[in-house]
């Protein structure tokens, strides 16, 4: 795509290098453990050792013993104001501290406050809590048996463990084309829990002005606007109504979904610093955030597709089993309890489908939070590019020829679902010609049949996605009842140059460039000239923050919107300035000039100028608009991912030898920013694909609570990426973006468990479970009586 | 994650540091650091008094002094991989310092520190006990010498005393015809290894194997030496008749075109499968680790072989 | 609680410091010394957010005590700029687009900044391997990989300036 503007202004399509990194760079970024306020203390909490159990007492005597330590909360300190509960952001409950039960391990049993991180760390390993263990509920299946305890009891009319059922698409219809089909397959498969593990753990500073009234809170928050109303909604009953609360994000190392709950660490830092009167800091350590923060994922699928003898996919049916811990603690839009699940038929046509979700309490951290994911759509994509393979090998098709004669035909957009979705667009054969040519597929297939015949152990993946981002449009999408647009405000200053504030707010993504890209686009400022801020509910316009890949398609979107606005007046000025009537103007980006008289122009720098010196009649001074914008629909990214993997026979390990992504988003704004996002969401594709998961041991046991067990993928077990691109636009987005944060990590995953299943296909297997260790393949292997 | 409080010391010099050993009560010996302070961030350890010998000068030394490789107290495994000697005579030393932990942690962590820690997880005392190496402990009566077998008394034991700091190591020098290789099979960089084996062959100039040396790591609550699989070895003719000489790729199609070859590293590599004691965890289950003891000490063996046959 | 007196030489700056046996060198460097570019990430010395070059070397400083540091000279990212600006390693990670978030960047700096002194011209391979003890969740490593390249042909290329501006004045 040829950018429109030049490089000097830099619009959509330049590579532009970006705006935030020279105070990454020199150390000089402001995250929130570099946040030190006079008189600040430190916050350190007390963790269940257990899974499930009752609290029987807690002695604080030798904690308030140690030096520097002020005092210990419990939940019965809170329970005096009501503040020992907590809303979750799907309408769930979970407790802040608890007055008698613990519900998973880690949990915040007490919370320490000190004048240092030191005396703090040693209050708590000086408090002193009494258990009375209990059995818990890990297996989710268990959960759901007549016999099994009821967890939630402190809920009213709450008499088993199920916490909804969903489901989606017409089961008479769907159960009827199973039963004609020719060939029905089926797998089982699970896609584990896993945790964001962003190198930045989650943390606040709390700081009650007790004279103002004021609360001002830092917090690693990709959602400071929600979260300020959350906890109007929470505390107000204590006198902290909303204009008193400012929620400041600073700078963020790394979301990823998992800083968009609110923690209970959040709570009593700021129960801490009312009570006290003074700034208190609470930084949750690894294993902290590893054991108690939202985990992601944690669907037990069942898997059905049916289809005609030559493979044309008539029918899917899947039931799933959602773990979701403790509590609905998912950060998902309120009408969507299983997220977008429902994406589930992906990139291909076919007459029915019906998905059904069934979520339980278990003995774990409550959570539910997409792991850089549209809500769901991994899980979504995950059993259907793995059942699509199984398919494949049933019939001896190959699986991108299988995807092939099934993809939704381009023509055929804007589609309709049968799970409901209009997808806007797409050109699924064209990304798929493109990364079987960028890896030389043919030359591949040949190279495997050859090492076949050798014994060795080589497998092909491919999978074709279909992402559904941008949530959402206000007639179906909102959080606790608050519809999720998303917004700008851009303000330009007298001397051309120009401030946009955005709801969302960037945890790495860059949006400090792209906003102002899109800006320099609609406008033709350089986007040098475009300061851009997030995250200080005080400052920046409500929004709903940035997940679910939404900042592009909301926020960027109005962005452009607010800029268009902008220009209008502008356009009225410049008539105003040239004594011309505002049809007879041309606007190219950064200038307004007379039609048939192209040396008669004014920039838009004298525009600005104009609109607070030299205005036309009765027009208001000023050139600035905000927009909120409310998406028409969603959008539907695509990509075709093909990797090559070798097996070692010996000891089962999988090396992704090379891997392609080619991903359509839509267009580009930063070619460079884009690529980036890929690379990130690939490695985090290949992490839970083959190294990352949070097991439980029977009794509630978190066996990857540190960096030691959860296996975070280095440099050397990473592939190097190769990334192409086609661009089909989103029709209806004004920019014709679409959102990419997120693609690689949902289509990577299949397509490596795809090429791990394709090298031992010929062995007879069809499915293998992620994360896929070595010891699982060796299993099969030594199964199988391949090992070496 | 905040360790506990305690004293810290730094000693001078090793009679300071022995004497601190001696009057304070609840010591612990300190070097690198990467094995203790992680341990006492997470509060698994608590020592009330730390003596850091990492001041101490001399103990930072690598040298080949009487038949011995001797390795000080203070040498890291970044001093190992830049060791020209090392790169030269003990591959074995080199495969073992790349893959502990990772290239930050190696610019701190001490090869003694590794066996002192008594971490059957770690990483050098497979390669020790292949080696054949000894321990130099020092305490207020001076040195005495540890055989690296005597060495190991099970999880976080070892034979050194309260009062001891090992201050060297000392590996005999292979003679000619000598190779040896560490084969690690870890989930990524900086884990402990699902298993891992080493090896250390020496052949004489018709190719039999005269000294075997075969250790593992992680296989049981103690690193294993596998004397059968040793024994299995030893006296082995690997070298097809008429020798052999010239490009390492001959060389290794010779190694396993030799007759009876592959049975006796299949035999030697399911004799150290059959001594191991391995615990199911995250990395696998007894079954799998065994069959990687297996696998593992094959692979060993075959470079050990390679490398002999090339170097000698 | 015994404290000790330590003196510490951090990007060429001394400075004292009082300290508990077992203040971490990151806890110095971070709170006493109000340099917070050199971040915390993990308990368990995996992630390399903390790295800072100790004695030249790069280490992770949050398994290091503060008095272990006494005496040494100290290297963080606030240092890498000079003069006449920004270290070619920062200019290479700005312009491959090296990082995201940027909380893993000082770390990865200071270990590049490592490798380029011991290794001025690493391979792919090399450059790697010795990022491997820095976790990065945003980038994949592959952009990584080319700043530092591009820092290693620039210093490269600047260095052979040198030697030849040397060799000219010889002829001279």
């Amino acid at each position: 795509m040829t950018p429109k503007t030049s490089a000097d202004i830099c619009g959509m399509g330049h590579s532009m290098k970006r705006k935030e990194d020279p105070r990454f760079l020199q150390g000089k970024g402001n995250y929130i453990d570099d946040i030190v306020l006079p008189g600040m203390l430190w916050l350190d909490i007390v963790r269940s050792p257990i899974a499930y159990g009752k609290i029987k007492g807690i002695d604080s005597s030798k904690a308030l013993e140690v030096p520097g330590v002020l005092a210990v909360l419990t939940g019965k300190d809170l329970e005096a104001y009501n503040l020992h509960w907590m809303p979750t952001l799907m309408s769930d409950t979970q407790m802040v501290l608890p007055t008698d039960t613990v519900m998973y391990q880690a949990q915040e049993v007490a919370a320490v406050i000190a004048t240092s991180r030191y005396a703090a760390a040693d209050g708590v390993a000086a408090v002193e809590v009494d258990y009375e263990p209990m059995k818990p509920v890990i297996d989710p299946f268990k959960a759901l048996e007549e016999d099994a305890p009821v967890l939630r009891s402190d809920k009213d009319g709450q008499t088993d463990n199920r916490i909804w059922h969903w489901e989606a698409g017409d089961k008479a219809a769907t159960d009827k084309v199973f039963e004609e089909a020719d060939v029905v397959v089926r797998e089982r498969m699970h896609v584990p829990r896993i945790h964001v593990a962003s190198i930045e753990t989650c943390g606040c500073v709390a700081d009650f002005n007790p004279v103002e009234g004021h609360l001002t809170v830092y917090m690693t928050t990709q959602a400071p606007h929600a979260i300020r109303t959350v906890l109007a909604l929470v505390a107000g009953h204590v006198g902290l109504s909303e204009e008193k609360i400012r929620v400041v994000s600073p700078d963020i190392g790394g979301g990823f979904g998992g800083k968009v709950p609110v923690y209970p660490g959040y709570v009593v830092a700021i129960a801490a610093s009312v009570v006290l009167g003074k700034p208190v800091k609470w930084i949750e350590d690894r294993m902290e955030n590893l054991q108690a923060d939202s985990f992601a994922r944690d669907y037990h699928m069942a898997a059905e597709l049916a289809a005609d003898a030559d493979g044309k996919i008539r029918g899917l049916r899947i039931k799933t089993l959602a773990d979701h811990g403790y509590s609905d603690a998912q950060a998902a839009p309120s009408k969507f309890p299983a997220g977008l699940f429902s994406i589930c038929t992906g990139s291909y046509d076919m007459e029915q489908a019906y998905a059904e979700v069934d979520a339980v309490y278990t003995n774990k951290p409550p959570g539910g939070v997409a792991y850089r994911c549209s809500f769901r759509v991994t899980e979504a994509v995950h059993c259907m590019e793995r059942v699509v393979d199984t398919l494949a090998h049933r019939i001896g098709k190959d699986p991108a020829e299988l995807r092939e004669e099934n993809f939704i035909p381009k023509e055929a957009f804007p589609y309709q679902s049968p799970l409901g979705w209009e997808y806007d667009s797409g050109d699924y054969q064209a990304a798929m010609d493109k990364a079987k040519e960028m890896i030389g597929y043919d030359d591949l297939r040949r190279e495997q049949a050859e090492k076949r015949a050798r014994s060795e152990l080589m497998g092909i993946g491919v999978c074709s996605f279909t992402e559904v981002l941008g949530a959402g449009p206000s007639k179906d999408f909102d959080i606790l009842g608050i519809k999720m647009f998303d917004s700008a405000e851009v303000r330009v200053h007298p001397t051309g140059k120009a401030i946009a504030r955005f709801g969302t707010k960037s945890q790495g993504q860059g949006h400090e460039t792209t906003y102002a890209q899109i800006i320099a686009e609609e406008l033709g400022l350089p986007a040098a000239h475009v300061q851009v801020e997030e995250g200080d509910t005080d400052t920046a316009p409500y929004g709903l923050g940035t997940y679910a890949s939404r900042s592009t398609p909301t926020a960027g979107a109005a962005g452009a919107m607010a800029a268009r606005q902008i220009r209008d007046k502008a356009s009225k000025i410049a008539a105003h300035l040239m004594e011309v009537s505002e049809e007879d103007l041309e606007w190219e980006p950064g200038k307004f000039s007379v039609k048939g008289a192209p040396d008669r122009s004014v920039t838009i720098q004298d525009c600005a100028f104009a609109a607070y010196t030299n205005l036309p009649e009765g027009m208001e001074p000023g050139l600035e608009a905000t927009n909120y914008y409310d998406p028409p629909n969603l959008t539907f990214p695509f990509g075709t991912y093909i990797c090559v993997v070798d097996i070692d026979r010996g000891t089962g390990e999988v090396t992704v030898r090379r891997f392609v992504a080619v991903d359509d988003c839509g267009n580009i704004i930063n070619p460079m920013i884009v690529q980036g996002q890929i690379h990130g969401g690939l490695t985090q594709g290949i992490g839970p694909a083959l190294f990352e998961e949070i097991p439980y041991d029977e009794d509630g046991n978190n066996l990857a609570g540190s960096f030691m067990d959860y296996l975070v993928p280095t440099s050397m077990e990473t592939p190097a990426w190769e990334t192409g691109h086609t661009i089909t636009p989103s029709p209806h987005h004004p920019l014709g973006a679409k959102g990419v944060g997120e693609s690689a990590t949902v289509g990577a995953p299949p397509a490596i468990a795809n090429a791990v299943v394709d090298a031992l296909a010929h062995l007879g297997v069809t499915h293998l479970d992620i994360p896929i260790t070595p010891d699982k393949v060796w299993d099969i292997l030594n199964e199988k009586g391949v090992a070496e | 994650m905040i360790p506990p409080q305690f004293d810290y010391h730094a000693p001078g010099g090793l009679d300071e540091a022995l004497g601190l050993l001696g009057e304070l009560d609840d010591a612990k010996v300190m070097s690198g650091g990467q094995s203790l302070l992680p341990m006492m961030k997470l509060r698994l350890a608590g020592p009330a008094n730390l003596v850091d010998i990492g001041r101490i000068p001399g103990l930072d030394t690598i040298k080949e002094r009487d038949g011995c490789l001797r390795i000080g107290a203070n040498v890291t495994e970044a001093q190992l991989e830049e060791s020209a000697v090392v790169a030269e005579r003990y591959p074995i030393l080199l495969d073992t310092a790349r893959v502990i932990a990772d290239p930050l942690v190696r610019n701190r962590a001490t090869v003694c520190g590794n066996l002192a820690h008594g971490d059957p997880a770690n990483d050098h005392p497979a390669t020790m006990l292949a080696l054949r190496a000894h321990v130099i402990a020092t305490g207020p009566g001076g040195e005495r010498t540890i055989d690296i077998d005597d060495f190991f008394h099970g999880l976080f034991m070892t034979a050194l005393g309260e009062d001891e700091i090992l201050t060297e190591l000392h590996i005999p020098v292979p003679s000619p015809g000598s190779g040896g290789a560490y084969v690690k099979l870890e989930r990524k960089v900086g884990d402990y290894a699902v298993a891992g084996a080493a090896v250390q062959l020496t052949l004489d100039k018709d190719g039999k194997v005269t000294k075997a040396g075969v250790g593992l790591t992680n296989l049981s609550f103690s690193p294993i030496r596998a004397s059968a699989a040793e024994e299995t070895l030893l006296g082995a003719d690997f070298v097809p008749a008429g020798g052999l000489r010239g490009a390492i790729e001959r060389v290794r199609d010779a190694i396993t075109r030799a007759s009876g070859a592959d049975d006796i590293i299949a035999a030697a590599a399911q004799a150290a499968a059959d001594v191991t004691e391995p615990v199911a965890d995250r990395r696998g289950s007894v079954e799998y680790k065994r069959n990687m003891a297996r696998v593992l000490t094959a692979r060993a063996i075959r470079t050990a072989l390679e490398r002999a046959v090339a170097g000698g | 609680m015994a404290t000790h007196q330590i003196s510490v030489t951090v990007n060429g700056e001394a400075h004292a410091a009082e300290v508990e046996s077992r203040t971490l060198l990151v806890h110095l460097i971070r709170d006493e010394l109000r340099l917070t570019g050199t971040h915390i990430g993990c308990d368990t010395t995996h992630c390399g957010a903390c790295t800072v070059l100790l004695g030249g070397k790069p280490t992770k400083s949050c398994t290091v005590l503060a008095i272990q540091a006494d005496g040494c000279e100290i290297g963080t990212v606030e240092g890498l700029a000079g003069a006449d600006g920004m270290h070619p390693l920062q200019e290479g990670f700005w312009e491959k687009h090296g990082l995201q978030c940027g909380f893993c960047t000082p770390g990865m700096l200071m270990t590049g900044a490592a490798l380029l002194a011991e290794n001025p011209n690493p391979s792919e391979g090399e450059i790697r391997e010795a990022i491997s003890g820095n976790l990065c969740r945003c980038t994949g490593y592959v952009n990584i990989v080319k700043a530092v390249r591009y820092a290693a042909d620039k210093m490269g290329a600047a260095a052979a300036e040198t030697a030849n501006a040397a060799t000219d004045g010889e002829d001279n």
